[in-house]
This record gives C-alpha cells, sequence and structure tokens, in this order.
C-alpha cells in the first residue's frame, strides 16, 4: 500500500481529502530510484482547478514518456489544510509518490492567470523552498515557469530560476537532457541556468539587468552573460498532428471543473481580436488532423471512462473539419450514453442542429459573445460579429424551441462612450423582442435573456497594450449605469444582468503589465495572509492597496497610464512572431474604427509567418 | 438483467465518499465496456443502486452494488474485465445475475434488502486503550448488559435508544472470512461484531465503540479505531415484517426470526 504524506486524522478532518491522496486513474507510477530526473509539475490552485488544466496533462504524458523521468504532480493545498500543514511542520508533497516536493530535481508551475500569483508563494514555502530564486541554494529544486501568463514574467521573475516561453512540446527534452549532463559534470545549479539560456525559449532572469528612466518607465533590457540572448524566442508545435497528446488521460475521483475529455482541435485563432492576448500568442492558427482527432477521441473515452467529450479550441467554429468531426463524434458515442459539448460555437445552421441532437434545448441556453455593446465598439475591437447575424441566429434558436440566451460584454474597452454601454442594454432588449414576435402558442414560455460583463484588462502582445485601463471608481460608474439603461428596457423582465468584481480586475491589470519592482509587494501581500486571490472569499484587497503603498507603488502608474508609442515595455524581449510593429498599426487602425480582415480572408502581415506554420503556409 | 457486484474498498481509497464512488463505477463500468443500460433522456445515466454506503475512512471486503445491463458474455469475462480497470483500493470479488422480477413483485434492491452486516474494529497504532486481556474481558460485560442505550444523533435531533437488540454478535476470533483487504495494526486489539444495517435499523460500529468507550469510563477518541465491513446480509427468515414493524417488535421484547445469507447469494440466477 502506498504510504500518504498525511494521517489519517488530518485527511478525516479536512473537506475533500481526494485531493491529496492520488492514486487517481491513469496515474503514472514507477520506481523513483531507476530514475534520473525527478520533475514535479504543478498548478497553483485548488485540485479541481488544476485536474481540469489540458497543458499540465499534456506535459505529464509527455515527461513520462522518458524512461530516465517522472513527473508527478502538485496542487495548493486548500485553506483547511495549509494551517494543519505549518502548524505539523508537514512539507508540501507530491501526489504519486507523496515526497516532499523539495526532494525533486525540477518544480514546474503553470502560470494560467495573474491572480494565482500568491499561491506559487504559498507552494514554495510549504515546500520549503527559498521564496526568492537568489536564495536558492544546490540542495533546492530548479522552478520552473510555463503557460500564458510568461509572457509577462517580469512580475514574479525574482520567484522564478527560469521560465519556458511558449508551447511545451518542442524544447523540454533539450532542457531536461541538459540537466543530466550538468549533473554529471557536477555543474552547479548556476552552471546549468547559465547553460540552458542558451536554449530557444529559455529565460533565466537572473541573467539580465534592467534599468529604469527617471519617469519610471524602462530604459534598458540587457543581458549579463554572454549565453543570455537579447531576445527569448517563443517555442511553438509546427505540425500539431504529429505530437504528444495524453491518450491516458487522468481520472480523479472527486469531480474536477472538467470532468470529461478534452479534445484540442487546433491551436491559434484566425480572428485577431484586438483585447485578445490568445489571439496573438498562439498564432499561427494550426488545426489538428481530422484522422488524428478522431483516433484520439475514441482512445480517451476508452481508456477514462468519461462520459462527456469537449472540443477546444478559441474559436471551434473555424477548424475547417467540424462537421465531419462532430457528426463523427455523435455518431461513435450517442448511443454510448457520451454527451458532446461544444463550446465556443458561432450559431449558425450547423450549430443549432449538432445543438438539438447533443442538448436538451429545454435547458440549455445559446451563447453569443458580442464583448460591446455597439457596432462602432466592435469595429474598435475587431470583433466580426454585427447585430444582424446576433439576431438571426437568437431568432432561428428561439424557433427551434431555445429560450435562454447567455451574452458576454466587456466594460471599460479603450474608446468606450456611454451609448456604446446602453448598446449592450438595447441588444438584450432587441433580443427579447424578438423572441416575443413569435405568436404566443408557439412559445415556449418566456425567453431568458442573461448578460454579463467583465472589464476590461489590456494584456502585453495584443494592440492594446499601449491603452489606458479604467479606475476602479469608472468601473463601478460604468456598471451602475449599465444597470440603470438595463431597467429601462421594455422587456427588463427577461433580462438579467451579472457583473464581475472590479478589485481583483485592478489587480490583475497591474500585474499583467507589470514589471520586476512588483515582486516585494507581492511577497509582502503573501506574507500578511493573501493567497486564493483568484476566489473572491479569500481576496483581501485592502491588503494589497496597503502593501503597494508601503512599496511605493503606483498602480495609476501601471494601469491607467496611456504608454509611449515608443516605450520599452518588460515584455519586450519576448519575441512570439507577431511584431511590435503589427500591434502598433492595430492599435491606430482601432482608433479610427477600421476592422482587420480576418486570416482566412487574407494575411495581414502580423509576422507569425516567421513560424513556417499552420494558416501561414497554406 | 440485473448484475450484483461484490466489491472490496481499501487502501487510500478509503478516503473516497459515496457519491465519488458511483462516480467511479459509472467510469469504470464504460473501461471495462460491459454493455450497460442507460435511462432515457438527453443526460442518460447508468442504472445502478448501492446497497449500503460506506462512511469516508471506513474500508470493506463486501460492498455491493447492483447494476442493469442489456446483455452479459459470462460473470467470470464481466468480473475480470472489471477488475482489468479497477485502480488500487477497489477489487471485485463475486458478481451474480440476479433473478428476473416477477410481475407484480415489488422490486427489491441490494438497498432495501439489507439486513446487518459484519465489522471488523481495530485500534489503530499510536492510540492507547487497555491491554489485549481486559479488552475482551471488558467488552463482553459490556455486551452482555441488559440494555446498551446509546444517543443516536439524526440529522434533525437526538434521542436516546437501546442498541442491544441489534447488535447480533460479538466475537474476538477471525472466522474465515472478509478480511483479505483489512489493515493491520500493531496492538492487536480488535473485536468483530454483527449490527442491524438498513434504512430504518442502522447501526453504525462507531455507535458501538462510542458507548463501549463510555462504559470504560474512557474518552472516546474520534479517530481511534479502525472499522472494516467485512460482509452484508439480507433476512430470508418468514417474518414478512418491514424495519419499522421490526423496531416495535423488538421494544415490545419480542425475538425476532433471522436467517441471514450474504446479499450476493440472494435472489440470484442458480
Amino acid at each position: 500500500m502506498r504510504k500518504l504524506a498525511l494521517s489519517d486524522e488530518i485527511l478525516l478532518t479536512i473537506d475533500k481529502p481526494a485531493r491529496y491522496i492520488g492514486n487517481e486513474v491513469n496515474m503514472v507510477v514507477k520506481d523513483k530510484n531507476k530514475v534520473d530526473i525527478r520533475f514535479c509539475m504543478c498548478f497553483p490552485d485548488v485540485y479541481e482547478v488544476g485536474m481540469s488544466h489540458l497543458g499540465i496533462q499534456i506535459l505529464y504524458d509527455m515527461f513520462n514518456q522518458r524512461e530516465d523521468t517522472y513527473c508527478e504532480r502538485v496542487y495548493s493545498p486548500w485553506m483547511d489544510l495549509d494551517p494543519i500543514m505549518r502548524e505539523k511542520n508537514i512539507p508540501l508533497f507530491a501526489l504519486e509518490t507523496q515526497d516532499p516536493i523539495k526532494d525533486f530535481d525540477f518544480l514546474g508551475i503553470t502560470l494560467q492567470y495573474e491572480m494565482c500569483y500568491t499561491n506559487i508563494l504559498q507552494v514554495l514555502d510549504l515546500s520549503g523552498i527559498p521564496i526568492f530564486a537568489k536564495d536558492r541554494t544546490e540542495e533546492d529544486p530548479i522552478v520552473i515557469g510555463g503557460g500564458p501568463c510568461t509572457y509577462n514574467p517580469e512580475p514574479i521573475a525574482d520567484f522564478f530560476d527560469c521560465f519556458y516561453i511558449g508551447e511545451g512540446e518542442t524544447v523540454y527534452d533539450q532542457v531536461l537532457d541538459a540537466y543530466k549532463a550538468n549533473k554529471a559534470a557536477g555543474g552547479s545549479r548556476q552552471d546549468y541556468l547559465e547553460k540552458i539560456a542558451q536554449i530557444e525559449g529559455i529565460y533565466v532572469p537572473s541573467l539580465y539587468d534592467v534599468t529604469y528612466k527617471e519617469d519610471g518607465t524602462i530604459e534598458s533590457m540587457v543581458p549579463n552573460h554572454p549565453n543570455a540572448p537579447a531576445t527569448v524566442k517563443k517555442q511553438m508545435v509546427k505540425d500539431v498532428s504529429n505530437t504528444f497528446y495524453p491518450r491516458k488521460p487522468l481520472v480523479p475521483y472527486i469531480k474536477a471543473i472538467q470532468d470529461r475529455v478534452v479534445l484540442e482541435i487546433q491551436r491559434g485563432c484566425i480572428r485577431g481580436c484586438r483585447f485578445c492576448q490568445a489571439g496573438m500568442l498562439y498564432r499561427p492558427t494550426r488545426q489538428r488532423d481530422l484522422d488524428f482527432l478522431k483516433d484520439l477521441a475514441i482512445e480517451m473515452i476508452n481508456s477514462t471512462g468519461h462520459e462527456e467529450i469537449s472540443l477546444s479550441s478559441l474559436s471551434s467554429s473555424d477548424y475547417d473539419h467540424l462537421q465531419e468531426l462532430v457528426y463523427f463524434l455523435i455518431d461513435e458515442f450517442k448511443k454510448n450514453g457520451v454527451n458532446i459539448s461544444l463550446p465556443s460555437l458561432r450559431i449558425d445552421a450547423f450549430a443549432l442542429d449538432v445543438m438539438s441532437k447533443v442538448q436538451d434545448i429545454k435547458k440549455s441556453s445559446l451563447t453569443f459573445a458580442p464583448e460591446a455593446g455597439s457596432q462602432r465598439l466592435r469595429d474598435v475591437i475587431n470583433k466580426g460579429l454585427t447585430e444582424e447575424v446576433i439576431l438571426k441566429g437568437a431568432m432561428d434558436a428561439f424557433q427551434s424551441g431555445w429560450n435562454k440566451v447567455k451574452l458576454y460584454f466587456m466594460l471599460g474597452l479603450p474608446t468606450e462612450t456611454e451609448e456604446d454601454i446602453e448598446g449592450i442594454a438595447l441588444l438584450s432588449n432587441e433580443i427579447a423582442k424578438e423572441y416575443y414576435t413569435i405568436p404566443k402558442e408557439e412559445r415556449n414560455g418566456k425567453c431568458q435573456i442573461t448578460a454579463s460583463t467583465s472589464f476590461f484588462v489590456p494584456k502585453p502582445f495584443t494592440p492594446f497594450q499601449w491603452a489606458r485601463m479604467v479606475t476602479s471608481d469608472e468601473f463601478r460608474q460604468k456598471q451602475r449605469f449599465l444597470n440603470n439603461k438595463m431597467k429601462e428596457q421594455l422587456n427588463y423582465k427577461s433580462i438579467r444582468y451579472h457583473w464581475h468584481d472590479a478589485d481583483t480586475t485592478i489587480l490583475e491589470g497591474l500585474f499583467a503589465r507589470g514589471d520586476r519592482r512588483l515582486a516585494k509587494s507581492i511577497y509582502d501581500a503573501y506574507k500578511r495572509g493573501c493567497v486564493y486571490d483568484a476566489w473572491s472569499e479569500y481576496f483581501k484587497n485592502d491588503v494589497w492597496m496597503q502593501v503597494f503603498e508601503e512599496n511605493g507603488i503606483d498602480i495609476d502608474f501601471y494601469t491607467t497610464r496611456e504608454r509611449y508609442e515608443d516605450e520599452i515595455f518588460p515584455w519586450d524581449f519576448i519575441d512570439i512572431g507577431v511584431t511590435k510593429k503589427f500591434l502598433l498599426r492595430e492599435y491606430q487602425k482601432a482608433k479610427n474604427e477600421t476592422i482587420t480582415k480576418n486570416c482566412k480572408q487574407g494575411c495581414s502581415g502580423c509576422g507569425a509567418a516567421a513560424f513556417e506554420a499552420g494558416i501561414c503556409i497554406r | 438483467m440485473v448484475v450484483r457486484i461484490k466489491f472490496a474498498k481499501y487502501s487510500v481509497v478509503k478516503f473516497i465518499g459515496h457519491l465519488d464512488v458511483m462516480r467511479y463505477f459509472q467510469k469504470a463500468n464504460r473501461r471495462a465496456k460491459l454493455d450497460v443500460a442507460y435511462s432515457a433522456g438527453f443526460n442518460p445515466h447508468q442504472i445502478m443502486s448501492f446497497a449500503a454506503p460506506l462512511g469516508v475512512g471506513l474500508t470493506s471486503d463486501a460492498e455491493y452494488v447492483d447494476i442493469e445491463l442489456n446483455s452479459i458474455t459470462s460473470k467470470e469475462e464481466a468480473m475480470a474485465a472489471l477488475n482489468e480497470h479497477m485502480n488500487e483500493g477497489f477489487y471485485i470479488n463475486g458478481l451474480e445475475i440476479l433473478k428476473e422480477r416477477e410481475e407484480n413483485v415489488k422490486k427489491e434492491t441490494a438497498m432495501s434488502q439489507m439486513a446487518a452486516a459484519d465489522y471488523m474494529v481495530s485500534l489503530k497504532d499510536g492510540y492507547e486503550l487497555v491491554d489485549m486481556e481486559t479488552f475482551k474481558k471488558k467488552f463482553m460485560e459490556f455486551y452482555e448488559q441488559e440494555k446498551i442505550v446509546v444517543l443516536k444523533r439524526t440529522k434533525k435531533s437526538e434521542r436516546e435508544m437501546d442498541i442491544k437488540k441489534f447488535i447480533y454478535d460479538v466475537w474476538f476470533e477471525e472466522r474465515g472470512y472478509g478480511v483479505e483487504h483489512a489493515d493491520t495494526y500493531e496492538s492487536g486489539i480488535k473485536v468483530y461484531m454483527q449490527l442491524a444495517t438498513g434504512s430504518v435499523i442502522n447501526i453504525k460500529p462507531d455507535l458501538v465503540m462510542e458507548a463501549f468507550c463510555k462504559f470504560l469510563g474512557k474518552e472516546y477518541q474520534e479517530f481511534a479505531f479502525q472499522y472494516h465491513r467485512m460482509e452484508c446480509y439480507g433476512n430470508i427468515a418468514d417474518n414478512k415484517m418491514s424495519q419499522e414493524e421490526m423496531i416495535a417488535a423488538v421494544e415490545r421484547g419480542e425475538d425476532i426470526k433471522r436467517e441471514l445469507v450474504p446479499l450476493l447469494k440472494m435472489g440470484i440466477q442458480g
């Protein structure tokens, strides 16, 4: 029997002990004494969230295919266990062997959202690994970061030995081989980091110096070691049909957020929405082969026993063989009680047909993401969705029996006016109005329009990276304004309005475009009890505000300041293919309310073609 | 057709709650490619029912679940396929096909048949109670009392109850079944007991141990004992009593006719 790191007494006292025992279906078991490299992969949030992440499952599978490597997992202990571990001095452990993280060669942390930063510190702290990279010794694991937030790793650069920038499938073998070679040669931690700085896509923050101008902006960021390149090139899988994909994904005992097989059909997006970071980061768009996906789907359903399969991509409707794939899945699985879920689907005749086959019309809802309330503002953000298309899609669906519609919008987009905001209420009302044109006897009761707004956060590597973000007071004012406008609508009773919290948004905006000077504040906030900031019940805005003040951090400098066109950004050292010149051009076009064609309609010369992959070479 | 599966739950999966065990079996059945019957509708689900949910922290050699199938190749093949897809802590140790239900006969589920269960209770490492001899002697004294009154807590209320009549048996030596997957502990202090189990009278072993500790004059420590379920039984004695009627009869001081049979042997095809 596997010996658990936590005693029965602890496990029977805390909520969901299954979070900490491992032993899930398809967990990889190896003899830790027969491998050269022990890698612990971490998602710094609670188990049910972390277990739902495809990226970790891909890397877990990929690493474990190496005979010399045993990859294990760890997630953030929940707030009931955290104090117990501190009180009883129990070091944080990996789920597979239940061994302390400190015994590992690597701790790999995926950075999926800014609000998890204090959770990284919690993981390091509970593991007994010094929080600042500079304080680590030969006894500590190499702490490596990956994932979308590494496209501006600077606010957390001090906590990491290195970052892997880009898709994990490409150079990890080199990173691990170099580790073995360094160990065999008796090299030190520093030797290793200097060595891997030469691997394309690897960023070792300690090998760079940053200087600042008097106005607080960056003067320069230059390597201080000959091995460190001036620019770090993002890693990208050229052929997404000939690569790693977990054929036996882990199946947790407790219900994870994604309790289903996830089939990633493509990477990247052709659309070029100007607010969307993923749309720029993952260019060029690359589609997986239909046959590859069919095989994967069958194999994963068989190996997991899941009762649902979900297609994943930024915009599924843009996948060339979507119809064939979806009808194949319905034919193959529907008789076996397997559900098919299709997020991010544009509403058209095909979508309605598929949805009527896989969902209960009475319970399910249609989803539109117009993002902005007026056509003017939708042109600014280059969201190619018109009111006409939305109304037609909704009407078609209403006539097929649906009566629930979900709408997603953002508040605080650049150039936004009160008219644009009011447009959200008007559009919601228009959709309801369409519904009530259907004769009463043919209707399916009342309709239910749910409009949600989130607050816009300018992100690195988007055309809006220069843009001013609005203050939390402005956010609240906009949201109140919209709430009042909603109440003025004729069909108000059929409309529900939800909104997100403004405080966490400001912090997210600060970290998204922040620099190295923020690390101390993150550390101080953690030391004063900030952790699980993404969970509203644990978010302590007042503590954050206090530490920023004490550290002399001017939040507005990072959030509400419109950047100079030629300003050096903390993330400029990363080359994602898409050029800064293109992004600036897009920003200017946005201000002129001019739209840009999507990649299928024509190339707009963003720079991603340098990767010679996907849509760029078709 | 309905198959009845008997399985063991032990090792680290003792921390998995009942609802998650149900989810686990739904997925395991699919991995093993059993020809499971699904309910109609947009969210089809497997038709299965468990005999008696096992509390988190308990281990067992005798959990029962009834599953409706469209077809089966053979009992042996189905069992082997399932075991191939179990992970550590779950093991299928029996599978039988239930008799087709006759017309106008009320459907009997494993849960409705549940009448009693055997448990082994062990003192865990790191806890002290009394020495082995005292333990046995005191436990028999405890058991031989005329009444064993406990405070039975339900979600809604607390009430006093005499559970003496519902402790069917107590013994100290292994009888050769149902301890295959039980953990063993250093002190060797343990007691076996047969308790009334079911939807109305449901005596949990921790209730007995709490009463015993009180009898000993010792504080009951919540995590001091490991409870291991060894077998679950139905009652085939011809007394046609509902559980409510049984309670009433016991309260009147009557003896209940009891002929206990392991659930795997009840209502199965020959």
